[in-house]
């Protein structure tokens, strides 16, 4: 996913100058092409996250698009006061770019598991939240926070998801159905996707249809699909590589509540309130912590009662 | 109106405004007052009917808790009516404790939170010099607000990048919220870690028109590095019982207090 965001980002810069990329001292290797080609339009602000997000929201009140680079928890919980009193609250268009959501870095420890960032951001007004979950949405949701004033965040995933056979349009706000099934269905955010997918390919396989609907932005919020969803399935299912408290499965059961609609069977599958203490791969904790292809199918059964 | 005259009405106000709203930062406003009023009076280029001119040098009040004497300045030299001050700190107003720029015209930036405001300057004044303008940024810091470890971060990023269309202004007036800067976390030797932070460093009487508009009208003091005035300054400066006390950081002037202030500044 970082790939293909530097590769949309080159060819935008390309085309509006105003567009700045500021990292916290990383993308090793990976920005060159960016930095070679946009040496104007790019600055290493050091290991110093918080001031290069002040730095952003003064160069965007001049007039500039832009970018905060760093990874896992870096540019958001870092920053978190920047991003709300200073770019937020101004409507500065600073566009803060997380790599390395949820597992992504799980090998490194707790300092770089992103786990409660959308939780965090999703709270902040004024701040548009995207999360792709493949890289076809990458292209877009870097695009639409180009194309969007004011503050947005962008969550990016070592995962690159799933792109799947579904050519839904994306829109900003309005979840993509992926796929269409009667008895489960899940609303997926970021990479995770992936094992998403194979769940519900190992579902079918056992008689259980499911729809999949990603959760490429989570602000703004378009609820249509989500109270649709209610009445045509007999279950919803959130999957986040996440906190399940305040990120996706929040925002699922809040657009449902305030909708009135009640799903016979609801469950949220993320990470349980407890910090990832443990290390390993993406793929490790993933199943480590149940959200893996087959937790997500074992769990999606015992709700069901199938 | 002389500059003198400009920060005797900043006071009035201030004091005014404070204690109309029960609010606290009377001595931070009285601190500052000198400073505003010789910027805005005399030294930046800037158009109170057209604040969002684009070629008016920016200015930015980092420690927002004496934003009553930044309004009270925008208000006097006509951003705004001086009688829009009376909803300083009421219900409903947009004329917030901490200075808030929505609604008010010729605030640049909201703050509130100590050590943002720095940075931000250094954002706009890194803009500006990309797009080789002439606008100068000036950031007003104060003493205690160097506590907080952003304002190092900018510091180090500004020297970096040779933004020497960028001043910052510390209000050194060398009391904190709870005590002396000296007994809380001690600054000296103040001017020497900006120096070694690589900018240049220009000391002055912060209460001294003259000096202030000659060393303001002089930036930058040399090509290529970002200027800090240390401003020595007096907490509560103009009301005698105001002066050097930690109290009046938070205390509100009422009743005999309010005359006897009111008295001096109108002397």
């Amino acid at each position: 996913m970082r790939d293909r965001f530097i590769h949309t980002l080159c060819a935008l810069a390309e085309a509006d100058p105003r567009i700045m990329l500021i990292t916290g001292d990383l993308g090793f290797a990976v920005l060159d092409d960016y930095r070679r080609r946009f040496p104007r339009q790019f600055i290493n602000a050091g290991v110093a996250e918080q001031n290069m997000t002040l730095v952003a929201t003064g160069m965007a009140l001049e007039g500039h698009i832009v970018f905060t680079y760093s990874i896992a928890n870096f540019p958001t919980l870092r920053c978190l006061e920047m991003i709300r009193n200073d770019a937020a609250y101004h409507g500065a268009n600073v566009k803060v770019v997380s790599v390395g959501g949820g597992f992504s870095y799980g090998q490194l420890g707790i300092s770089h598991h992103a786990t409660e960032d959308l939780a965090i951001m999703r709270s902040l007004p004024d701040v548009a939240c995207f999360s792709p979950t493949s890289l076809t949405e990458v292209t877009a949701a870097t695009k639409a926070v180009v194309a969007r004033p004011g503050t947005c965040f962008l969550r990016l995933d070592k995962d690159q998801g799933h792109d799947g056979a579904a050519a839904e349009a994306f829109e900003v706000g309005v979840p993509r159905r992926l796929r269409h099934g009667t008895d489960v269905a899940f609303f997926v955010t970021g990479g995770i996707l992936s094992e998403v997918a194979k769940a519900a390919d190992e579902l079918a396989g056992s008689g259980i249809t499911s729809s999949i609907y990603s959760v490429h932005t989570l602000k703004p919020f378009v609820p249509a699909s989500v109270v649709d969803a209610s009445r045509t399935h007999r279950a919803i299912v959130t999957v986040e590589e996440h906190t399940i408290h305040g990120g996706l499965g929040s925002l699922i059961l809040e657009t449902l509540a305030d909708a009135s609609a009640f799903p016979a069977k609801f469950l949220r599958i993320g990470l349980n309130g407890c910090f990832s203490s443990i290390v390993g791969s993406q793929g490790y904790l993933r199943t480590a912590y149940a959200m893996d292809a087959s937790s997500i199918v074992q769990r999606s059964r015992a709700l069901l009662g199938s | 109106m002389t500059t003198v005259e400009l920060s005797r009405r900043v006071r009035i106000h201030a004091l005014h405004m404070t204690s109309r709203g029960g609010s606290s930062h009377v001595g931070a406003a009285f601190s500052i007052a000198d400073i505003l009023a010789v910027l805005y009076g005399e030294v930046m280029r800037h158009k109170p009917a057209e604040p969002r001119w684009p070629e008016r040098d920016r200015f930015i009040l980092s420690k927002g808790h004496a934003g009553a004497a930044v309004y009270a300045t925008l208000a006097e030299v006509g951003y705004f009516s001086t009688d829009d001050l009376k909803r300083h700190y009421q219900d409903g107003s947009i004329f917030s404790g901490h200075v808030s720029h929505k609604g008010v015209p010729g605030v640049e930036l909201s703050t509130g939170s100590l050590g943002h405001g720095l940075g931000v300057g250094v954002g706009m004044a890194k803009a500006l010099k990309l797009a080789s303008r002439d606008p100068r940024v000036f950031v007003l810091l104060s003493d205690g607000e160097c506590d907080e470890g952003t304002i190092w971060e900018a510091a180090l990023f500004a020297q970096h990048h040779a933004l020497d269309n960028l001043v910052a202004i510390v209000d050194y007036n060398k009391i904190q919220s709870l005590a002396p800067i000296a007994e809380t976390l001690a600054l000296e030797p103040f001017r020497q870690k900006w120096e070694s932070f690589n900018w240049e460093v220009v000391e002055v009487d912060g209460h001294d028109h003259q000096a202030l508009a000659a060393t303001l009208k002089k930036l930058p003091a040399k090509a290529g590095r970002p200027t800090v005035v240390i401003a020595h300054t007096v907490k509560g400066k103009g009301v005698s019982f105001m002066e050097n006390t930690v109290l009046w950081h938070y205390r509100t002037a009422r009743g005999d207090e309010f005359d006897r202030a009111l008295a001096e500044l109108n002397s």
